[in-house]
């Protein structure tokens, strides 16, 4: 494979990746945002959406119902949660709402436990194949997984759409108004818990197609599968800036970038001898980065996130104190 | 027209507010004075909605407002322009103004009060689409008065609108406080600088430590030889 081809390959994965990592991130941003509450149940709403779409499909309902009640039944599970868990202690110290959320996430993966049990099911399940997001397309010499492809276009769809919302629509301008100075949008007549429960609703509904998309890369799902996506999620929001929805979607795809980055390079020194006449990179790739080192990615990632961190406090969009007027 | 009646306010445990009454009737600009901490800005945060009165009650138009949440006081007419301005510095002027009429559904109203905003500021309008967050502190101060005239105010809580601005723009808002009144707007106005607000004021109340301990026509406050003593820089 020529080196531009390479390039471009691992461009649309990092696009992909960081589509949905911008999903789950804007999420968490929108509530945070608002609520000041990082809000570590919202990857249970992956989980939870995975699981609603796998039991669907796996009950032989149409892929299209089944994707409605995916989005609908996750949207009703994170408005409940905002209701119940989060709504009462809404005015509590900040740690309190963290333990919570942390709380809810412990509720919602026991909840499935149980309902996996009751529904004769193991605790780890497969994760039903949908055609539409299998096999590979190729362009001329280039294959890519249909499913890099979906995650990419939905990723960039969603996003658009949500601009559009808090840029065009009073809602979604009230919204950010109450992210910037929640008591100044009262005063404007604001209803401030209709503004917090749509912050809910939009986060649901882009967890659950990011909890689609996720299970179905991961082909099994199980109780715990949110975690690892809202560690990530929560890394882009803060490299992004934390609590801006920009800054969010900023973050998830840098985070991409530098994940599939800190994977490629090391795999550059495999694909470069056939194709270079640079001897010094290959020896330099070879040495320094060979492929054994992907799997220390993470690793990399964090190191970047404190390196950038150090540089500026605020992430990249980010003011350092957003909270000095509160 | 606003009924304030033996209101107890409370941060925690401390009371910030105690046995407070006073009444606004329509029509009348209304001021409230005395120095840092004596529970003006409480005062207009507990009729806005803010902050909830332990004990006593508020009326506005005979219907009781202690218990409403903020949104529902602002539709009833009661706004409330915060010290300190609070606009939202990462919208544009524009959107500033369009969410001080979230609470209005009539479009075509709200269209003729952004006109008359504007001509009142003309310098808001130079610069609509600009972040509210690039604008000078006269100019902040413009727009958070005019997101608040957005929400069609019959009664409108000013607080300290001229804090930390230079002279000319001190006058410059005062100017403008005149302008609402002659529109019929009745207001309650927060002030430090005590002078100008009495001479804009029918009526005027002196609040210290929580109480209030003065309250009379604003010319007579002008005169009383405490006022002058305590708030209008003794003697001058």
């Amino acid at each position: 494979m020529s080196l531009p081809l390479y390039a471009l390959q691992q461009l649309i994965n990092a696009l992909s990746i960081g589509s949905l990592y911008a999903l789950v991130a804007v999420g968490l941003a929108m509530v945070f945002g608002i609520l000041r509450l990082i809000n570590f149940a919202h990857g249970d709403l992956m989980m939870i959406a995975a699981y609603i779409a796998a039991f669907a499909l796996i009950a032989q309902i149409p892929l299209p119902i089944a994707l409605l009640m995916m989005v609908g039944g996750t949207i009703l599970v994170g408005v409940v949660m905002e209701r119940v868990a989060y709504r009462p202690i809404r005015t509590a110290p900040a740690v309190a709402a963290l333990l919570t959320s942390f709380a809810v996430g412990q509720i919602l993966q026991n909840s499935m436990l149980l309902l996996s049990r009751f529904a004769g099911q193991p605790v780890q399940i497969a994760f039903p194949t949908i055609d539409a997001l299998r096999g590979v397309v190729a362009i001329g010499d280039l294959t890519i997984p249909r499913l890099n492809i979906v995650s990419l276009v939905v990723g960039l769809v969603l996003l658009f759409l949500l601009n559009l919302f808090v840029t065009r629509t009073t809602l979604g301008l009230s919204m950010r108004a109450a992210a910037e100075d929640l008591q100044a949008a009262q005063l404007m007549g604001i209803n401030t818990n209709r503004v917090i429960v749509t912050a809910f609703v939009i986060g649901s509904t882009l967890a659950s197609v990011a909890g689609l998309l996720y299970a179905v890369q991961a082909g099994t799902i199980n109780p715990d599968m949110g975690f690892s996506p809202i560690l990530k999620a929560f890394i882009a929001a803060v490299i992004g800036g934390f609590g801006s929805i920009s800054g969010a979607v900023v973050g998830g795809y840098t985070l991409g970038l530098l994940e599939v980055l800190l994977t490629a390079l090391p795999g550059l020194g495999d694909i470069l001898p056939a194709a270079t006449t640079a001897p010094g990179v290959i020896t330099f790739f070879k040495t320094y980065l060979p492929s054994s080192l992907s799997s220390w990615r993470d690793a990399f990632v964090f190191v970047a996130l404190i390196l950038l961190l150090l540089v500026r406090p605020g992430g990249i969009l980010g003011t350092i104190d957003r909270d000095s007027r509160r | 027209m606003l009924q304030i009646d033996n209101i107890d306010v409370y941060y925690g445990k401390i009371q910030a507010l105690r046995g407070v009454s006073l009444n606004v009737n329509e029509g009348e600009v209304v001021a409230l004075i005395g120095s840092n901490g004596a529970g003006k800005s409480t005062t207009l945060r507990t009729i806005s909605g803010l902050q909830r009165p332990r004990q006593g009650s508020i009326s506005y138009n005979g219907q009781r407002i202690d218990a409403l949440p903020p949104h529902d006081i602002v539709r009833l007419g009661v706004v409330h322009c915060p010290e300190g301005r609070r606009i939202f510095g990462s919208l544009s002027l524009n959107e500033n103004l369009r969410l001080g009429a979230a609470s209005q559904s009539d479009r075509a109203l709200t269209e003729r009060t952004r006109r008359e905003v504007y001509d009142m500021f003309p310098r808001l309008e130079e610069r609509q689409s600009q972040l509210a967050s690039t604008l000078s502190g006269g100019e902040q101060q413009m727009l958070a008065i005019g997101r608040a005239l957005m929400s069609q105010p019959k009664l409108l809580l000013l607080d300290e609108p001229s804090l930390g601005l230079a002279p000319l723009l001190v006058e410059s808002v005062f100017a403008i406080i005149r302008r609402i009144k002659e529109q019929g707007v009745t207001m309650l106005l927060v002030e430090q600088n005590a002078w100008q607000a009495l001479e804009i004021a029918d009526r005027g109340y002196v609040m210290e430590t929580g109480n209030i301990i003065l309250a009379d026509k604003a010319d007579a406050l002008l005169t009383n030889p405490q006022v002058e003593q305590a708030y209008l820089g003794g003697g001058v």
